[in-house]
């Protein structure tokens, strides 16, 4: 029984297909990740997913859940860590996961414990009655990781958690992420821009223009790519290729004095060519497909902050649709 | 209902209002600078009647004016909320919009409550006589007037989404709100055009229910425009209707 599922789900503004027919399922206690480039559709699926907004038409369904029929019930079921600070910056960090605990009807003898709890997991005990506007904003999101995780939801929703954090902030909360399917019994279902965070995600969907254009585990993914990339230098160039042709049956390239065949299991192939090709081989390079190469592929265009002209014209039309209705 | 999200918005509230002393003293300052600086002044000029000074006539409305300044206030902080995205947690909680209206209104009720009964007190100073079971009709009908305004706050603050509206929500309707409710002129003595947008402003009755108690024998032209029972009925009636609006306008967007 996946927890999160989605059909056919389109959310129209005006002609703008902002989501157009996905479906996708995601099973309990995983994470995964919504990849696609600023403007694909990714928010809006999550705000039809939240009940923040309505859908043209499809089905969703969380923990059994109709996301257009029964708000409140999913609503229960979920937390969400949005892309821009939700927090109340003139409360402390402690006051902010107890106005959560009230706002989610959490009962009153479990909220001391629970806000003790989120604020150990996500280290900022310490500084819980600190007000919120004396945060960094690395310290914010871990803060909106933790009040999300305050009334116990099936599913934790993240929107670019770890967009505009600096490298040392984004490892801390990365850490937290991935801690969290184990450790606290929810799903995670997070976008991202972060190719290396993809990679940790157990599934992954893609989007761009508001379709889903592939669908799996980063590994299936990869597979798109045509497997692992083995470079390598030889004496012969010539005679290797004769070799590996006789070896593999691959034909490998030869692309200025280095040899490159492609391999579905590259790092079992590397032994292999090293006993046949014996004293000639010179230096052995794999290469691994990385999310992006498979993006690139499929997109054309690589995961980029800056490509933010594109969002904004999307961004406008919604905004100039909400304005005429 | 939700009735723990409710009880939460109002501490939230009242916890930023017991934080921030400043906005308490500005708050504050306003009432006693008409009182003492306009309202002196213009005692020399408007002769008294019935008895009664200019200063002691605006009391009741003054006693609105601060109603009105912090329950609008109160309630226009929900657009600060969209701005700075906290509006966004509440929106997102399982909460039905009618509790976060009532919330909300329940949250400007108890500041704006407050503040009036702070003034309130300063009924000997301008030489009012007030007896016990007066002071708590005033109490009272601050609490009903004070929840009145800040859910028509809250149905002003959904057309706006950014703080820089704030000027304009001050300048085009608080501030003509304050002058057309009664406060500083009595309502039957205003032209025809002035005197029906008079009596379309919420504010007015709550005004007039105050110079009701604290004037309660008063006669001619200072006098109270309407009875008690009407003002409470426009009072009541108008709170239920901004509370049910705005729970519609707050439901979730296309």
């Amino acid at each position: 029984m996946p927890i999160i599922k989605v059909e056919n789900l389109v959310k129209r503004y005006g002609n703008l297909a902002a989501v157009d027919g996905i479906s996708f399922e995601v099973k309990e206690g995983t994470i995964f990740g919504f990849l696609g480039p600023n403007g694909a559709g990714k928010t809006t699926t999550i705000n039809v997913l939240c009940t923040l907004i309505s859908a043209t038409s499809g089905k969703a369904f969380i923990n059994d859940h109709d996301c257009l029929k029964e708000p409140s019930a999913v609503r229960k079921s979920i937390g969400i860590v949005f892309q821009d600070s939700t927090l109340d910056k003139d409360l402390t960090a402690y006051e902010n996961l107890v106005f959560h605990a009230y706002l989610y009807g959490v009962k009153k003898s479990e909220i001391k414990g629970r806000v003790h709890d989120a604020l150990n997991f996500v280290e900022l005990y310490d500084r819980r009655d600190d007000l919120v506007k004396k945060y960094s904003g690395g310290m914010k999101r871990r803060l909106e990781v933790a009040r999300g995780l305050i009334h116990r939801p099936r599913v934790l929703f993240l929107d670019e958690p770890t967009l505009g954090l600096d490298p040392q902030s984004r490892a801390n909360l990365w850490g937290v992420i991935t801690e969290m399917p184990k450790k606290h019994n929810v799903t995670i279902f997070m976008t991202t821009h972060y190719m290396e965070e993809a990679e940790v995600c157990d599934k992954i969907a893609i989007i761009d223009n508001g379709k889903i254009i592939a669908e799996g585990s980063p590994d299936e993914l990869k597979k798109i790519i045509g497997g692992d990339v083995i470079s390598l230098k030889t004496r012969d160039n010539k005679w290797s290729q004769q070799e590996i042709k006789k070896l593999f049956d691959i034909d490998a390239e030869n692309k200025e004095g280095e040899l490159y065949l492609t391999s579905n299991r590259g790092d079992a192939c590397i032994p292999e060519l090293i006993r046949g090709l014996g004293d000639k081989v010179l230096s052995v390079k794999l290469q691994r497909p990385t999310i992006n190469d498979v993006f690139l592929k499929l997109t054309g265009k690589a995961i980029r902050e800056e490509d933010a002209s594109g969002m904004s014209n999307i961004k406008e039309e919604v905004r100039a649709y909400r304005r005429r209705h | 209902m939700e009735f723990n999200a409710i009880y939460v918005l109002v501490a939230r509230e009242f916890k930023k209002f017991v934080r921030e002393r400043s906005r308490l003293v500005s708050a504050l300052a306003r009432p006693l600078i008409w009182l003492f600086l306009v309202g002196a002044g213009m005692s020399r000029l408007v002769s008294p009647a019935g008895g009664m000074s200019y200063t002691q006539f605006i009391f009741p409305g003054i006693l609105g004016m601060t109603i009105l300044f912090s329950s609008i206030f109160s309630s226009i902080s929900i657009i600060w909320d969209k701005e700075f995205g906290f509006f966004k947690e509440i929106l997102a909680a399982p909460v039905s919009r009618l509790s976060i209206v009532i919330g909300k209104g329940l949250s400007g009720t108890v500041v704006s409550t407050i503040q009036a009964a702070i003034v309130l007190l300063l009924f000997p100073v301008l030489g009012l006589k007030l007896g016990l079971l007066q002071i708590i009709a005033v109490l009272i009908i601050a609490i009903a007037v004070s929840f009145c305004i800040s859910t028509f706050g809250i149905l002003l603050a959904t057309f706006y989404e950014s703080y820089e509206s704030f000027s304009v929500i001050m300048n085009f309707i608080v501030m003509p709100m304050f002058f057309l409710s009664g406060a500083m002129y009595p309502v039957k003595l205003l032209p025809k055009p002035l005197a029906v947008a008079t009596k379309l402003n919420p504010l007015t009755y709550g005004v007039d229910a105050f110079k009701n108690v604290i004037f309660p024998v008063e006669e001619g032209p200072m006098s109270a425009d309407f009875s008690l029972a009407t003002d409470m009925t426009v009072i009541l009636f108008l709170s239920f209707a901004f509370v049910v609006i705005a729970a519609r306008l707050f439901e979730r967007k296309k």
